[in-house]
């Protein structure tokens, strides 16, 4: 059987080939007796933004995980700007489904957290933070904590806090499923955004396909079971065509569609 | 806890607790701790004895005692407090205060009040126990989900039904819980009523072991203690567990 | 209206120490002083200085069994928290000791260590060194995993999770085990003045009995349980104040 991913509808951007910063090869991951991933290689390439898509149970998370340096797989490896991922490193930073705030601390110091363990001085630090605070647009909240904050602008704490500390690798794990509609879409046109200004990776984990397929320059689908590449899209025609215009665009809805009728048969 | 890859289960740290147990005995370190061993021959011996039968009755007398009265009790009251405003904002104070006061100090006014006996051991047994079934009862109710509530109205559900039909299931894992605490608490309030009242069950056969220094005796009974105590706490929550299934996903 | 729950609980009050006062003044037993009087021997006692010297005796086998249990019950409780093998192996202790009528131990502790000093310390410590140490075992191994996941994407190593991340985790867990540690102090702290030898607060309380002083009685226990629950009460709002929002923050509010 053929677990190679199926390029049908790769769009080489303009001929030349695009240098990736990180690539996983032949992972495979086990619990046990189950096998949560196989055989999976992917390559993401440099300062674009690639999203995980699946149904529930498909190894999206796993994969960010191993990614991250948090989870080790049972085989193959993990490359970051050509070197074998160990460990979490300078060079990724996690944003977390769940915000991962410390509930005890400010949204300055958690912003710093980061730089805090990196060892920068505290006044260096939090002047970087609060550059990045402005930034997310929480300026004036420095001083309050977590629990004050609506969840979108913990999310918004959480972001930060991975900018902060100016790692090459963005990973984010459905860092929108647990805010509201609008303030998701207010997230994703900022991520857009942050993806143009930033030069920066972005490896982004959804179960939402309309997400996924509106903030990404690539989106690999995986299927669970287990878990492998099925397909790699690289939506080209209306990224330039302005945040305001890519959900009424004829291939935007023809992407999603082509995607839900591919993963239809897996959601029970 | 794996050793090379095999699971040990949850408890099997006691057996080498029981082994340093055995050699400390038997080191002759100290008169106080005899080897675990002339413990538990002393444990069969002491078994069939008359006199730890008797405390033995008495001490499970005055526990079921009690327990069934802050259970006959608690249940109701804490129900009440949780359905009623009033009735609630004048209990709680005191069932907070009694459930954090150092309830022995009571006990000598039970002696003076209901003498040297069984009944003061008895009220001891359901002061220790009945503040934290109230208090779960009460939480239970006041948990129930709006919607299980209204649910309920809806469907033309009368007080009596939907009392016997809804609240008291959609409550009955925090009324559980607490009524395994209080029984848990109830354990210790029964041994400590004996111990200041000690001239009935286990309070008397303890002085007897200590004036006459039967130290195997007396670690016998400990056991035999601990041991049924340990294992009331873990059938019920044994229990909890079986019947509150559904706790988490109301 | 002004502060309805204030009112309450003063009503609430008034109705039971009025109902206290009626039944001593019927009296339902010779050995049921009236409220009243009881408060009378309360302000006697207070003002001849008897109330203090005894208190400073009674807090004394409490404050250092608190203090001994505390510091041995946290660093036993992080270990086992953090180590599996720690678990493994003292663990059990703990929970049948959780379960179990420790104070049937007291008979022994007095044969062992005698009447003084050592042995009401001690059962001051057994009363309170369990909720104490399966409480900080417990926080520390539920820790939320998505935030010593974010300490070690982040760089931090083992020792900085611990102290920047599971311990201020833990700390409102840790601290409201403290609180339960000493109420069940104070039960022990009692009982071994009750059971071992009659000092301070228990030297009141049994001598009075003994002469039928029965107002003074009243007043002593009304005493130590009013400064238990006033203390354990402080306790709580310090708690509620010093870990406010701590254990909200979450995705889940």
């Amino acid at each position: 059987m053929d677990m190679s991913p199926t390029r049908k509808n790769v769009v080489e951007a303009s001929g030349f080939k695009v240098e990736n910063a990180v690539s996983t090869r032949k992972i495979s991951k086990n619990y046990g007796p189950v096998e949560a991933l196989r055989n999976l290689s992917l390559d993401f390439p440099k300062g674009q933004l690639t999203s995980l898509l699946g149904p529930s149970g498909c190894g999206k998370t796993t994969l960010l995980k191993i990614i991250a340096g948090l989870l080790e797989p049972t085989s193959g490896e993990v490359e970051v700007n050509g070197r074998a991922v160990t460990g979490p490193g300078p060079d990724r930073a996690f944003v977390f489904q769940d915000f991962a705030l410390l509930p005890w601390a400010s949204v300055l110091r958690n912003v710093a957290f980061g730089l805090e363990l990196r060892g920068v001085a505290k006044s260096e630090r939090e002047a970087v933070a609060e550059k990045y605070i402005r930034d997310v647009g929480l300026a004036g909240f420095e001083k309050n904590y977590p629990h004050e904050l609506s969840g979108g602008m913990r999310q918004r704490v959480g972001l930060a806090r991975a900018l902060a500390v100016d790692s090459e690798v963005l990973l984010m794990d459905e860092p929108f499923s647990a805010v509201d509609e609008q303030t998701r879409r207010k997230f994703q046109e900022d991520l857009l955004n942050l993806v143009q200004t930033e030069n920066k990776t972005f490896i982004f984990v959804t179960h939402s396909i309309e997400e996924a397929v509106y903030v990404s320059d690539q989106i690999a689908i995986l299927l669970p079971r287990p878990s492998r590449v099925s397909e790699i899209i690289r939506p080209a025609g209306f990224r330039s065509k302005g945040a305001e215009n890519i959900r009424r665009d004829l291939e935007y809805l023809d992407i999603v569609d082509r995607i839900w009728a591919s993963l239809r048969t897996y959601v029970e | 806890m794996r050793v090379f890859g095999i699971r040990l289960p949850a408890m099997s740290s006691l057996i080498l607790w029981g082994m340093i147990w055995e050699i400390v005995g038997r080191s002759g370190l100290t008169f106080f701790v005899p080897p675990l061993s002339e413990v538990l021959v002393t444990l069969y011996s002491v078994l069939g004895t008359p006199a730890f039968q008797k405390a033995l009755m008495e001490t499970a007398y005055a526990f079921f005692m009690g327990v069934l009265f802050s259970v006959a009790i608690g249940i109701p009251t804490g129900i009440l407090m949780g359905k009623n405003r009033l009735i609630d904002e004048l209990l709680l104070p005191w069932v907070n205060i009694f459930l954090s006061a150092p309830l022995t100090a009571l006990v000598p006014v039970l002696m003076v009040l209901f003498g040297f006996g069984m009944k003061s051991i008895v009220i001891t047994t359901t002061l220790f126990a009945i503040w934290i079934i109230i208090l779960n009862s009460r939480a239970g109710v006041l948990q129930i989900n709006r919607s299980l509530v209204e649910m309920a109205r809806c469907f033309g559900a009368s007080p009596l039904a939907a009392f016997t039909k809804v609240y008291f299931w959609a409550a009955l894992p925090e009324i559980l819980g607490g009524v395994r605490i209080g029984v848990i608490r109830a354990v210790k309030g029964v041994i400590i009523g004996q111990l200041l009242i000690s001239i009935v069950g286990f309070g008397a056969l303890f002085e007897l072991y200590s004036n006459n220094f039967l130290m195997a005796h007396f670690w016998a009974v400990l056991i035999v203690l601990f041991g049924m105590a340990f294992t009331i706490s873990e059938f019920l929550a044994y229990l909890e567990r079986r019947i509150s299934y559904y706790a988490a996903k109301r | 209206m002004p502060n309805r729950s204030l009112v309450l609980k003063v009503l609430s009050a008034v109705i039971v120490f009025s109902a206290w006062e009626i039944a001593g003044r019927i009296p339902v037993s010779y050995a049921f002083p009236t409220f009243l009087e009881s408060m009378n021997a309360l302000v006697h006692m207070t003002i001849d200085g008897r109330l203090f010297s005894a208190y400073a005796e009674t807090l004394q086998p409490l404050a250092v069994g608190i203090a001994i249990s505390a510091t041995l019950g946290i660093a036993l409780g992080l270990w086992i928290g953090l180590s599996s093998w720690f678990d493994w192996l003292f663990s059990p202790i703990f929970i049948v000791m959780q379960a179990a009528p420790l104070a049937a131990l007291i008979p022994l502790l007095v044969m062992a260590y005698g009447i003084g000093l050592t042995s009401k310390v001690f059962v001051v410590c057994i009363m309170a060194m369990p909720v104490i140490v399966l409480n900080t075992a417990g926080a520390v191994r539920n820790t939320p995993t998505s935030l010593t996941e974010m300490g070690r994407s982040f760089l931090a190593s083992d020792y900085e999770v611990i102290l920047k991340i599971i311990i201020p985790a833990a700390s409102p867990v840790i601290f409201s085990g403290l609180r339960l540690g000493i109420s069940a102090g104070f039960i022990g702290a009692i009982l071994s003045e009750l059971k071992i030898t009659p000092t301070g607060i228990g030297d009141i309380i049994t001598y009075s009995r003994s002469i039928a002083d029965y107002p003074s009685m009243y007043a002593a226990i009304f005493s130590i349980i009013f400064l238990a629950v006033l203390f354990l009460n402080l306790l709580e709002k310090i708690e509620a104040t010093l870990f406010a929002g701590n254990v909200r923050g979450y995705v889940s509010d």
